[in-house]
C-alpha cells in the first residue's frame, strides 16, 4: 500500500502542492489526472522520493525517507515524463541499466524479454539516440520493467510510477502500454500513472485522483471522479461524460456549438 | 511467466559490447607490458636491461652506472609515466561521466587552474619563503604547492556548487570557468613579476615532463593516483546510471550525491598529484576515453579500466618519443602528447563524423 499524508511542496517561491493526501493499493492501477501545471509530476516525484517535501510517504508500510536508494530501487521503478540520455548507449544497454538496483540485478536475460514486452524485439543493438521519440519512450519503459520485473518480490508488492507513459505513443502502442500496466497490477503489483487521456483512464484505471492547482479534487472509483462537474471545473472547459448503451464509459471534449459530422 | 535466475540467464550475443571491451582490455595489458619494456631499453646511456638482467641471473657484478641508470632513472620514470597517464585518463573518463559530456576534463573542477597557480606561485615567490621552510621543501616546493592549489580550488568550487546537500553539476561547470579565469589572471600577474630564469622554469613546467622522477618524488604522489585508480571502477555503475540524468539514476538505486562527492574528490586528488609531479600534460584525459568510447561503447565498467591501461601505455610511448626525437636533449612530453594526439583525434572525428553524434 502507498500512503501519502499532507504532502506539501514548494518549488522556487511557489507552493505547488498544498497538503495533498493520496493513497493507492497494490493490485490497482491508480491514475492521476488534471490539467497542465496542476502538480501531477510534482506529486509523483514526491511519491518516488525525488523531492524534499513536507508530509510523509509510506510505501508498503515503510517511510520512504528512511529507505536507501538501492532499497527503494528494489521496491519501485519510475518512468519519468522525459529521460535525457548522455553517451551513445544501445537500447539493450539502456534497459540493462534498470538491472542496477532491483532484485533481478544481473539477470541479463531479462533485457531482450523486457524489450519484447514493449514491442521492440530485435532493437537490442540499435543506438538509443537513433530511435524515434515513441521508441525511446518504450525503451525507457522496458528499462523500468526490467528493474521491477516481478510485481511481487519476497511476498511484498512492487510499484510502478509512470509519468504520462503513453503521451508520445500511437493508439496501438498506447493500448499495449496500458495493458502492460494493467497486467502488472493484476499480478499483484501497484501502478500509479499520470494520465492525460481520460478515455484510457476510464478504460484501465481502478482508482482516479483528479488534481487541480495543487489540490486533490477527488480520489476514488473512476465513475465517482470522472464526472461532468468535477472535470469541467478542473479543466476549465465543458466536458460531458457519456456512457454508451454497450458497457463502458467514454468521454469527448464538448465544444459548444460544434458537432462532428455524421 | 519465465522464471529468472541470474546464474542461468542466457547470454545475448550481438548487442553486448562487453566481450569486445574485455578483448580490448587484454590487448591493452599486452601493449602496456611491451611499451614498458621498450621504455626501459631507451635512453641517453647505452644501458641494456637485457644485459643487466642476464648479469643478475648469472650472478655477475652489475656496474654501478648501469644499476643507477636502470633502477634510479629509467624505472621510476616508467612508473611515474604509467601512473600519470592512467590517472589523467581515468580522471577524464570520470569527469565526462559525471558531467554527462564527452568534452569534460579534470580541469573543469578547477584542479588544473589551481595547481597551475600553486606551481607558478612556488616558482616565482619561492624566494620569499623563510629560509628554513624553503630548505625543508627543497625542490618539492613546486609539486607541493601545485597539489595544494589544485585541492583548494576544487574544495572552493565544490562548496560554491553545493546547497542543502545537493551539488549542482552545472554550477560547478560555470564556477570552474570563473575560477579558472581568476587563477589565470593571478598567474599572469606572477608571470609578469618573474625574472628570466623563473620564466624559463615556468615555461617548462607548463609543458610538462617526466624527467627528474625519483622514488622519493613518486612516493609522495603515488598514493593519491593509486587511490583514484582503485576507486574509479567502483564508480562505474553509478556513472552508467548518471547517463540517464540524476533523477533516473536515483530511481535505479544510485546514491547520487555520494557518487558526485567521491568522484570529484578522487579526481581532484589524482589530477592534482599528476599535475604536481609532471606539470601540464594535456589531452590524455579527453582523447583516451573518447577513443575507447568509439571502440567499445560508453559502458564505464570497461571504459574506466581500459582508459587507465591506454592512458598509461600512451604516456609511456610519448615519454619514449620525447627522449629520442632530439636526443640527447629531451622534448617536453606535453608537446609530444599534443602533436601526436591532436591530429589523431581529428582524424578519428572526421572518420566517425555523423555516425556517432555525441
Ligand atoms: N523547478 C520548478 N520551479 C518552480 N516551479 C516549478 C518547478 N517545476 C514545476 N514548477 C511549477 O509547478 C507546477 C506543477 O508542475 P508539474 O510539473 O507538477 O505539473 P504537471 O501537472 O505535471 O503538468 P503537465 O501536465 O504539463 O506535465 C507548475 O505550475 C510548474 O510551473
Ligand atoms: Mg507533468
Amino acid at each position: 500500500m502507498l500512503e501519502a499524508r499532507g504532502i506539501t511542496v514548494r518549488l522556487g517561491r511557489r507552493a505547488v502542492l498544498c497538503g495533498v493526501d493520496f493513497e493507492a493499493l497494490a493490485g490497482h492501477l491508480t491514475a492521476i489526472v488534471g490539467p497542465n501545471g496542476s502538480g501531477k509530476t510534482t506529486l509523483l516525484r514526491a511519491l518516488t522520493g525525488d523531492l524534499s517535501h513536507g508530509g510523509r510517504v509510506r510505501l508498503n508500510g515503510q517511510d520512504i525517507a528512511d529507505l536507501r536508494p538501492w532499497a527503494l530501487a528494489g521496491l519501485r521503478g519510475v518512468l519519468p515524463q522525459a529521460t535525457p540520455l548522455a553517451f551513445p548507449f544501445t537500447a539493450a544497454e539502456v534497459v540493462r541499466l534498470g538491472l542496477t538496483g532491483g532484485v533481478e540485478a544481473g539477470a541479463a536475460g531479462l533485457v531482450p524479454q523486457a524489450l519484447a514486452r514493449v514491442g521492440l524485439a530485435g532493437f537490442e543493438g540499435r543506438y538509443y539516440q537513433e530511435l524515434s521519440g515513441g521508441e525511446q519512450q518504450r525503451v525507457q519503459l522496458a528499462r523500468v520493467l526490467a528493474q521491477v520485473w516481478e510485481p511481487v518480490a519476497h511476498g511484498a508488492p512492487r510499484w510502478l510510477f509512470l509519468d504520462e507513459p503513453v503521451s508520445s505513443l500511437d493508439i496501438g502502442h498506447q493500448l499495449q502500454v496500458m495493458e502492460i500496466a494493467r497486467d502488472f497490477a493484476d499480478r499483484g503489483g501497484g501502478v500509479v500513472a499520470v494520465m492525460h487521456d481520460l478515455n484510457l483512464t476510464a478504460m484501465f484505471a481502478d482508482r482516479v485522483a483528479l488534481i487541480s492547482e495543487g489540490r486533490v479534487l477527488g480520489l476514488g472509483l473512476p465513475g465517482a471522479v470522472l464526472r461532468d462537474d468535477l472535470l469541467s471545473a478542473a479543466y476549465r472547459c465543458p466536458i460531458r461524460v457519456n456512457t454508451p448503451p454497450a458497457r463502458g464509459t467514454y468521454l469527448l471534449p464538448h465544444a459548444a456549438g460544434r458537432v462532428a459530422a455524421e | 511467466m519465465v522464471a529468472i535466475s541470474p546464474d542461468s540467464a542466457p547470454t545475448v550475443q550481438g548487442w553486448d559490447r562487453g566481450a569486445q571491451a574485455r578483448r580490448v582490455t587484454l590487448l591493452l595489458v599486452v601493449a602496456l607490458g611491451g611499451m614498458s619494456v621498450f621504455s626501459l631499453t631507451v635512453g641517453a646511456a647505452g644501458t641494456s636491461p637485457w644485459a643487466v638482467l642476464a648479469d643478475m641471473i648469472a650472478g655477475r657484478e652489475v656496474s654501478l652506472a648501469d644499476r643507477v641508470v636502470l633502477f634510479e632513472i629509467r624505472l621510476p620514470r616508467l612508473v611515474l609515466g604509467a601512473l600519470v597517464g592512467a590517472a589523467l585518463a581515468v580522471s577524464g573518463a570520470v569527469m565526462q561521466g559525471l558531467f554527462r559530456n564527452p568534452l569534460a576534463d579534470p580541469g573543469l573542477v578547477g584542479v588544473s587552474a589551481g595547481a597551475g597557480l600553486g606551481a607558478i606561485a612556488a616558482i616565482v615567490l619561492g624566494g620569499l619563503l623563510p629560509a628554513g621552510l624553503a630548505a625543508a621543501l627543497g625542490y618539492y616546493a613546486v609539486p607541493v604547492a601545485a597539489f595544494l592549489g589544485g585541492w583548494a580550488a576544487t574544495l572552493v568550487l565544490y562548496g560554491i556548487a553545493t546547497r542543502r546537500g545537493r551539488t549542482s553539476v552545472a554550477t560547478m561547470l560555470l564556477g570552474g570557468i570563473a575560477l579558472g579565469a581568476l587563477a589565470g589572471a593571478l598567474s599572469g600577474i606572477l608571470v609578469y613579476m618573474a625574472d628570466d630564469a623563473q620564466l624559463r622554469d615556468l615555461t617548462f613546467w607548463g609543458l610538462g615532463s617526466l624527467a627528474g622522477a625519483t622514488w622519493a618524488k613518486l612516493a609522495a604522489a603515488v598514493p593519491l593516483m593509486v587511490l583514484a585508480l582503485v576507486a574509479a571502477p567502483m564508480l562505474a555503475r553509478g556513472l552508467n546510471g548518471l547517463a540517464l540524468g540524476e533523477a533516473a539514476a536515483f530511481h535505479i538505486g544510485i546514491p547520487v550525491q555520494r557518487l558526485k562527492a567521491v568522484a570529484i574528490l578522487t579526481v581532484a586528488g589524482a589530477t592534482g598529484a599528476a599535475v604536481a609531479v609532471s606539470g601540464g600534460i594535456g589531452f590524455v584525459g579527453i582523447v583516451v576515453p573518447h577513443l575507447l568510447r568509439l571502440a567499445t561503447g560508453p559502458d564505464h565498467r570497461y571504459l574506466l579500466v581500459n582508459s587507465a591501461l591506454l592512458g598509461a601505455a600512451l604516456l609511456i610511448l610519448a615519454d619514449v618519443i620525447s627522449r629520442i626525437v632530439i636526443a640527447p636533449a629531451e622534448l617536453p612530453i606535453g608537446i609530444v602528447t599534443a602533436v601526436l594526439g591532436g591530429p589523431f583525434f581529428l582524424w578519428i572525428l572526421l572518420r566517425k563524423r555523423g555516425v556517432l553524434d555525441l
